[in-house]
Parts: C-alpha cells; sequence; structure tokens
C-alpha cells in the first residue's frame, strides 16, 4: 500500500485554520452556542472573510504563498504524514460529512486509516469529570471492543476518553482524534498516553503540526470522531456536556448512537440518560455494541472468565450484592480477613473485578463459565 | 562574720574555680566546664560562652537561690565562662554548676569533693534543685568520661540511675551542697526506673477494635512485617482507633532499643514518672510543619519521627498534610536516619519508625460509592493523587475501611493484644533469624526480595498479576516483600499461591 499522500490546497487549507484559529475563537466563542462546524463549512475566501475580515485578503496571500517544499518539510520535522480528500485512502467516514476536513495529519501507523471505516470503527466518548464508575466501563468497552476487532476512536481528554484509550491499548491499539496538532500532546499530563498512542495506534488531527489547543477546536474535533466512526456510544455525560455535541453530530450523520445508562439520581450520568430517554442505542457491554453496529449476534464477545471454585463463586457474589469493600465482604460471608484477601486477590487477577485506589471493589462484565450470564 | 572577712581578703586577689557539667544538643549530652572568675570592678555577672537565653538568665536564679539559701552573693566583677565556647550551650541545666562554682570562687564553698562530679540541674529561686530534660543521656555521658558520680535534680534520679556505671546524688536544695562537697553526707543512690519492653498494662488493647476483620488482617501483617500501613475509609471507621492500638501489638523492645526510646524521651522532657521505654505513639496533627516533623529549628530539635523512634507515627488525614511537609520524611523513612544541617549545627538523630497514615477515600468522607456523597468527580480524583505521591510510595499495606454495623458495634469483643502479639513475635523471630537481627521484611533490600523462595502456583500468580495489571517493578517488590511476611506469619518456608494472593490483596494501589 502506497504511503498517505495530501496535495498542497488541502494542506494549505489546514494551514489556514491554524492562522484563523485565533479569530475563530473570538467568533465562536463570543456568541451562544458553538458556530465552528458552519464555519468550517465555507470555502478558503468565505472562512477567512467571516473571521477576519479586515485581514482576509493578506493572510489568504500569506497561506497560498507558502511552498509546497516548506508544507511536506513541517510534516517531516514533526514525525507526521497528511492524507488529503483526494487521497484513495482518505477515510471513508468523512466523505458522508459537508463540513469534513480537508486533509488529515496524521502521526502513527497510516495502515490504520484503512482501518477507519464507519463499518469496523468505533467511537466511545465521555465526560473528562468522569465517576469510578464511568471510568472503569469505559476502560472495559474499550477493551472488549478492541478484542472483538473495532478500532476505538475517542480524543485523549481527561476521564472517559482516556480510559476508553487504556482498555484499548490493553487489547490492540485505538485512534485519538486531536483538537491541536497531532504532534502536541494535549493534555500535557496524558503525554506519557500520547506517546504510546503514537507509538502502537494512531493520532490524526485537522490541524498542521505544532498547533495549539482552541476552545472551538474540541467541537470541531468532535465532528471528526462523530464522521470516522458507524457508532457513537456516550459512557458518561452530564447535562450539556460536550460529548453530547459529538453524539448530536453522529445523529445528524445518520450513525447510531449509543449511550451507557447510569443512576437516575446522579448529575453525573444524566445526559446519556437523555440520549437513552429520546431514543439511543441502551448499551450494557460491548456485545450491545456489537449487535447494534454488525446486527443482533453477528459477532460475540468473549465474556467467559476460567474456572471458580465456589468460595470464590460466593465473595463474586458477595461483590455482585454491592459490598465493596474486603472488610464488608468478610463481614457478610464470616469468612477471615486472610480467607477473603486471597479470595478476591485471585478474582482481581483473573480479571473478575477491580479495585480502586482507595480499596473499593467492583464487579467487571466478565461471566464465570456455566454462570447464567445476564 | 567570718565569712565575710574571708572575701574581703580575697577582694585583693583574682580567684577562679571551675565545675563540670553538661549541655543538650539534639539527644546528645556534651560536657561543658564552667569557670568562674570573681575579681576586682563595678559588681556585674556576666555569662560568655555561646549561652542561650535560658543560659543568660540563669544569673538572676543564682543570685536569688544564693541568698535565699544563706549564701552571700559577692558584689564584685563575675565572670562565667561556658568552656568549650564554640558549642552552643541551652537550657537551664547549668545553674547548679554555675553556683557550685561561684561558691568555691568567692570562697563560701570548700572544693573537697567536687572535682570529681558533675553537676546538672536548673536552680529555683528558694535554692530548690527542679528538673532539665535530658539527664539519661547526660549521666551515659559522664559514665562515658569516667566521672565519679553526677548530682542531679531528686526527681530525676531514677532516671539517671538506668546510665548504669556511675554514682547518681540527688540533690533536692542549694543548702545541700556544702555537706556534700565536705563529704559529710552522701545521699543512697536512688533505684533505677523500670524500663517497660513491651506495651503491656495502661496501653488501649486491640480488643477494643469489633469487626473490621479485613483491618485486624492488615493489621496483623502489617505489625509483622514492620511494613507501613495506608487505611482509608469514612470518618468514624476506627482508623485512628486502630493505629492506636498498633504499638500494643508490637513485638517487644530489646533493653537497648527501650533505652534509646528512653533516652530520646528524656532529651524531649517527655519522660513519664514512673516509666521509661515501651513503643511510642506519635499522632501529628496535619497543620504540622517540616521542621516540627522530622525536626529542625536552630540549634535543631528533634521531631515527630525521632520521638516516634522505634514505635508508631501516625499521620491521619494525609491527604491534609503540606506536601512539602511530607516529601521531607522521605529520606528519613528510607534510611531510619535524620540528618539537620544548620549553620554551625550538624545533627544525626534516629528515626526507625513505622508509618501508618490515614486518609478519607473523598473529600466528603462518604466515599463514591455512597449516595450522599456530593464530590465532584474532578475533585475525587485530585483528593486521590495525593495519595500516591512520593511518600505514598513507601507505603506497602491498603486498608481500606467501612462503617462498622450496629451488629459489629454491639458484637463480642475481638481478640486481645497479647494473642496477636505473640504470633507477630514468632513471625519477626523468623525474620531476624533470615535477614539478621533487629531487622524486618520491610527493610529488604531488592537483592533479599529476590532471594525469596516462591512456589510454582505464587509464581505464576504473581506473573500473571504483573502481566494483567502492569504492576510497576517497585510494586512487585512490594507485593514480594508483603507475601513474605504473610508467610512468616503463616510459619511456611516458601511463599504459597495463598499466601501470595493475600499479599496482592494487601498491597497499596497506585494511580496509573
Amino acid at each position: 500500500m502506497s504511503a498517505p499522500q495530501a496535495c498542497p490546497d488541502c494542506l494549505r487549507r489546514s494551514r489556514l485554520l491554524a492562522h484563523l484559529a485565533p479569530y475563530i475563537e473570538k467568533i465562536a466563542t463570543g456568541t451562544v452556542g458553538s458556530r465552528s462546524p458552519e464555519l468550517l463549512r465555507l470555502s478558503n475566501e468565505d472562512l477567512a472573510a467571516a473571521a477576519a475580515p479586515n485581514a482576509a485578503a493578506q493572510i489568504l496571500t500569506e497561506i497560498g504563498a507558502v511552498p509546497e517544499s516548506r508544507l511536506l518539510a513541517d510534516l517531516v520535522a514533526a514525525q507526521c504524514w497528511a492524507c488529503c480528500r483526494h487521497d484513495q485512502r482518505f477515510p471513508v467516514g468523512l466523505r458522508d460529512a459537508a463540513d469534513a476536513p480537508w486533509a488529515l495529519i496524521g502521526r502513527g501507523d497510516p495502515a490504520l486509516l484503512d482501518r477507519l471505516e464507519p463499518e469496523g470503527a468505533v467511537t466511545v466518548v465521555g465526560a473528562r469529570r468522569a465517576t469510578t464508575y464511568g471510568r472503569e466501563i469505559a476502560r472495559e468497552l474499550g477493551r472488549e471492543l478492541t478484542a472483538a476487532g473495532l478500532l476505538v476512536v475517542s480524543g485523549l481528554a481527561f476521564g472517559i476518553d482516556a480510559c476508553a484509550h487504556r482498555g484499548a491499548l490493553e487489547a490492540g491499539t485505538t485512534v485519538a482524534v486531536l483538537g491541536c496538532g497531532a504532534d502536541v500532546a494535549y493534555p500535557a499530563s496524558h503525554r506519557s498516553l500520547w506517546r504510546r498512542i503514537c507509538g502502537e495506534g494512531l493520532v490524526v488531527s485537522e490541524m498542521p503540526p505544532g498547533t495549539g489547543a482552541w476552545r472551538w477546536s474540541f467541537p470541531a474535533r468532535n465532528r471528526i470522531m462523530a464522521a470516522l466512526a458507524g457508532m457513537t456510544v456516550v459512557v458518561e455525560a452530564a447535562q450539556r456536556s460536550g460529548s453530547l455535541i459529538t453524539a448530536d453530530l453522529a445523529a445528524d450523520l445518520g450513525r447510531d448512537l449509543g449511550a451507557v445508562p447510569g443512576p437516575v439520581n446522579s448529575r453525573a450520568p444524566a445526559g446519556t440518560n437523555d440520549l437513552l430517554a429520546g431514543g439511543a442505542c441502551l448499551v450494557r457491554d460491548a456485545q450491545d455494541v456489537l449487535d447494534a453496529m454488525l446486527g443482533p449476534g453477528v459477532r460475540k464477545t468473549e465474556r467467559t472468565g476460567p474456572a471458580l471454585d465456589s468460595g470464590q463463586l460466593r465473595v463474586l457474589a458477595a461483590i455482585e450484592e454491592g459490598e465493596g469493600t474486603c472488610d464488608a465482604v468478610s463481614a457478610s460471608l464470616d469468612l477471615s480477613g486472610a480467607e477473603t484477601a486471597s479470595a478476591l486477590a485471585t478474582l482481581e487477577a483473573l480479571g473478575y473485578v477491580t479495585c480502586s485506589l482507595v480499596g473499593s471493589y467492583s464487579r467487571t462484565l466478565l461471566q464465570p463459565p456455566g454462570g447464567s450470564g445476564r | 562574720m567570718r565569712t565575710t572577712r574571708r572575701i574581703w581578703l580575697l577582694s585583693l586577689v583574682s580567684v577562679l574555680a571551675t565545675a563540670q557539667t553538661f549541655t543538650l544538643d539534639g539527644i546528645a549530652a556534651r560536657p561543658v566546664r564552667v569557670e568562674v572568675d570573681v575579681h576586682r570592678g563595678l559588681p556585674a555577672f556576666s555569662v560568655v560562652g555561646l549561652p542561650d537565653a535560658a543560659v543568660r538568665e540563669a544569673r538572676e536564679r543564682v543570685r536569688a537561690a544564693m541568698v535565699n539559701c544563706g549564701f552571700e552573693f559577692p558584689l564584685r566583677r563575675i565572670v562565667a565562662n561556658l568552656a568549650p565556647a564554640s558549642l552552643r550551650k541551652a537550657g537551664p541545666g547549668m545553674d547548679l554548676a554555675i553556683a557550685a562554682a561561684l561558691l568555691v570562687a568567692s570562697g563560701q564553698l570548700d572544693l573537697g569533693r567536687l572535682p570529681k562530679l558533675a553537676l546538672v540541674g536548673e536552680l529555683a529561686l528558694d535554692g530548690a534543685v527542679r528538673v532539665v530534660p535530658g539527664v539519661l543521656a547526660i549521666a551515659e555521658a559522664a559514665r562515658e568520661r569516667g566521672t565519679e558520680a553526677i548530682v542531679v535534680p531528686a526527681e530525676n534520679g531514677p532516671e539517671a540511675a538506668l546510665a548504669g556505671d556511675v554514682g547518681v546524688i540527688c540533690l533536692e536544695n542549694l543548702t545541700q551542697i556544702s555537706a556534700l562537697a565536705a563529704g559529710e553526707w552522701m545521699p543512697d543512690r536512688p533505684e533505677p526506673m523500670p524500663l517497660r519492653l513491651s506495651s503491656e498494662a495502661g496501653v488501649p488493647d486491640l480488643a477494643d477494635l469489633r469487626g473490621q476483620r479485613h483491618l485486624r488482617h492488615a493489621l496483623e501483617v502489617s505489625a509483622a512485617g514492620g511494613h507501613s500501613l495506608l487505611m482509608v475509609g469514612p470518618p468514624g471507621a476506627g482508623k485512628s482507633l486502630a493505629a492506636s492500638r498498633l504499638p500494643s501489638i508490637l513485638p517487644p523492645l530489646a533493653a537497648e532499643e527501650a533505652l534509646e526510646v528512653a533516652r530520646i524521651a528524656s532529651a524531649c522532657g517527655r519522660l513519664e514518672d514512673d516509666e521509661a521505654g515501651g513503643r511510642p505513639f506519635r499522632a501529628p496533627h496535619h497543620t504540622v510543619s517540616p521542621a516540627g516533623l522530622v525536626g529542625g529549628g536552630n540549634p535543631p530539635a528533634p521531631g515527630e519521627a525521632t520521638l516516634a523512634h522505634r514505635g508508631v507515627l501516625f499521620l491521619d488525614e494525609l491527604c491534609e498534610f503540606r506536601r512539602d511537609t511530607l516529601e521531607a520524611l522521605r529520606a528519613p523513612l528510607e534510611t531510619g536516619w535524620v540528618s539537620i544541617a544548620r549553620a554551625g549545627a550538624w545533627r544525626h538523630l534516629p528515626c526507625r519508625f513505622m508509618l501508618v497514615a490515614a486518609a478519607n477515600p473523598c473529600p466528603c468522607g462518604r466515599g463514591e460509592a455512597d449516595p450522599e456523597c456530593s464530590c465532584a468527580p474532578l475533585a475525587v480524583r485530585r483528593y486521590q493523587a495525593r495519595l500516591s505521591g512520593a511518600l505514598a510510595d513507601r507505603i506497602d499495606l491498603l486498608a481500606a475501611i467501612r462503617q462498622p454495623s450496629a451488629e459489629e458495634l454491639a458484637g463480642p469483643q475481638g481478640e486481645a493484644s497479647a494473642d496477636v502479639r505473640e504470633r507477630v513475635a514468632v513471625a519477626r523471630e523468623r525474620q531476624e533469624s533470615r535477614l539478621g537481627p533487629g531487622r524486618s521484611n520491610a527493610e529488604m533490600g531488592p537483592r533479599e526480595v529476590r532471594e525469596c523462595a516462591l512456589d510454582e502456583p505464587a509464581a505464576a500468580l504473581l506473573a500473571d498479576a504483573y502481566s494483567r495489571r502492569r504492576l510497576s517493578g517497585r510494586a512487585h517488590d512490594r507485593v514480594l516483600r508483603l507475601a513474605r511476611t504473610v508467610a512468616d506469619l503463616a510459619g511456611a518456608e516458601t511463599i504459597g499461591r495463598e499466601q501470595m494472593a493475600q499479599a496482592l490483596q494487601l498491597r497499596r494501589r497506585d494511580v496509573e
């Protein structure tokens, strides 16, 4: 397969976006509601005129004067490559969107571009301010969907996004879509995760290398995530969360939309519960996603773990009933501290339960063999 | 009348007298020679030789005590020099020596036995000799120097007698000094105070902890291997109660260790009247400063970490401590020593303690699983991130605690400390026979950790956990140390699968 290609015009478009970023920031965030997707639909001339009426001509001349060699040299210097809409390898999903980027700048494995098709990719997004529950589910969805052969797309943000990426990396590879340049690790504290994805997966962006993050570039990034995948799953989002923008955009494109239910008395998952009430597909585990995307029962996730003895099954049942700590389990089952500790560690090692930083246990989706499942 | 005439005669020449005493430097005693010179000139009394404010004020105390005990205060030029001049002298313990030297210099006291004695004590205005801190260290230093006997305040007598091979003379009042110097009066050597090796009477017992089997298990493992422990749970779940019971299940102190504890307590003025030794339990408030925790100030004074030597240092509300305070604790925790360097002073203080920390699961304390918890997820993340800072990295065990149920609280008492202590002591013996005297599993170096024997299923479980949960190299060693302790408690030579599983469960978790 040939290397991904980009024509100079498309690369200049991404330069123009970076150049206009501060102007767009002013009009996109100065008014109510985000208008960046509408703006990005415009041609170069209209966009420049709309964003920077006074400097439009000068900016367009400047951008037009950048030589092709310089455009390519910048990409090479940032260890990136580009793929524009005129290239065969440009992701199919993006061709459906009227406001799609002209070119994708990528860092990492270009072979993953070919897997970025609506039938094979799923976008997992959610709030940055996520609960432990949401993070755990995101991680598992990421892992199990990847294990089932799907490509998990997310946005490298705090909370759900990062957990989905981490889960996916446990089972294979993943794609991160950034609002800044592909060579910029944003947020900075996810630098190590970003580096890992660059090495084992793919990072893409519509911005040229070196561009910083702007407030408007996140909703803009969301439209790419929504278009790339056949289904968008919102794991946890409060009302008015940014991930609901992704959900809206996905629905507008006619993509499947899924949401993970959360407790109805809590504010953190209110947005996802609203999505469910509005008809989004109910996502309890990876199997629900596979059924929705590929048709019921077409592909099964592997959800059966190694065999357990009766004592371990009792402890597992206690965790399922909501006993969160080692202490509570030993009190409810009348086991000694040592016995409970050993059973819980085995269950954790086998992947049946997970333990948080403060020592509270929660059940994973893995089922013991012979169990009835749900 | 006769005394007055002698002073008059002596007024023609300058007279010098000396006395031996000690000053405290951190927790060690340093010898000080008091030289008093009385000569002609305008009446004045000055103290030279780097005295601190308390030593300088000795002038007033000595003057009043001498007058009130029937001596005469010479109205002449008096200079008291404290040698060596380069050493800072602190505290009121030099009053007695200054007074004795001044009495000799002014001809009111015969030298007699004084050159063979060291004198320590603070003077009251009526001449009574008051207690001073650090008498144990001072008596030991006197013994090292070959001093025949040490004169101490009567209340400090039993403490000084702990030092062993040195005479101890209890002085109640300055008036007794003439008879003492002349050899007419010689009090009996006081009985040394009892040295407490294990914590028994008067120490809270683990039986008070009802239910909480997991916490009991964690406490026992932590005591058996000397592993530091982090307890996480809602307020009122019994974290402080459990921590304060930990000294009672630690193995008995060796006599030398008990003496170390007593020496530190004595130097800090915290020695109780009836007993010395026993495992200390220190619980500094979270507003403590770095100097308060590890020692500091100028001149450097011991901190909470040194006071907790051979005992337990309990940091309640770990997340509320200042970051620099906790950072300061890192190196001492690793080495067992605090080194404080100040301009002109350098101290090396022992601090081999067990660290026990407690924290709430989230800022409101209820824990995320509780529907009442109103903490924003980000706030919880930020709070919990503080549980994995540099200090937390040195913590081996995590015990997640929950509120005990009403039945548990009304239920029977738990196992008593004495029974647990017995098992802990046996496990410690096994460690000492393997690692050497006084060492525990928590202190094992990387090489010793690698030498721990594992059976096959245990190794498989550890390898599985290592690859699946991405244990770091440090966490891997931590689990092995814990597993070794669990195996020592079980009396096993080789770490089995069961013990490895327990260690994996008990280990402290890291953030990703």
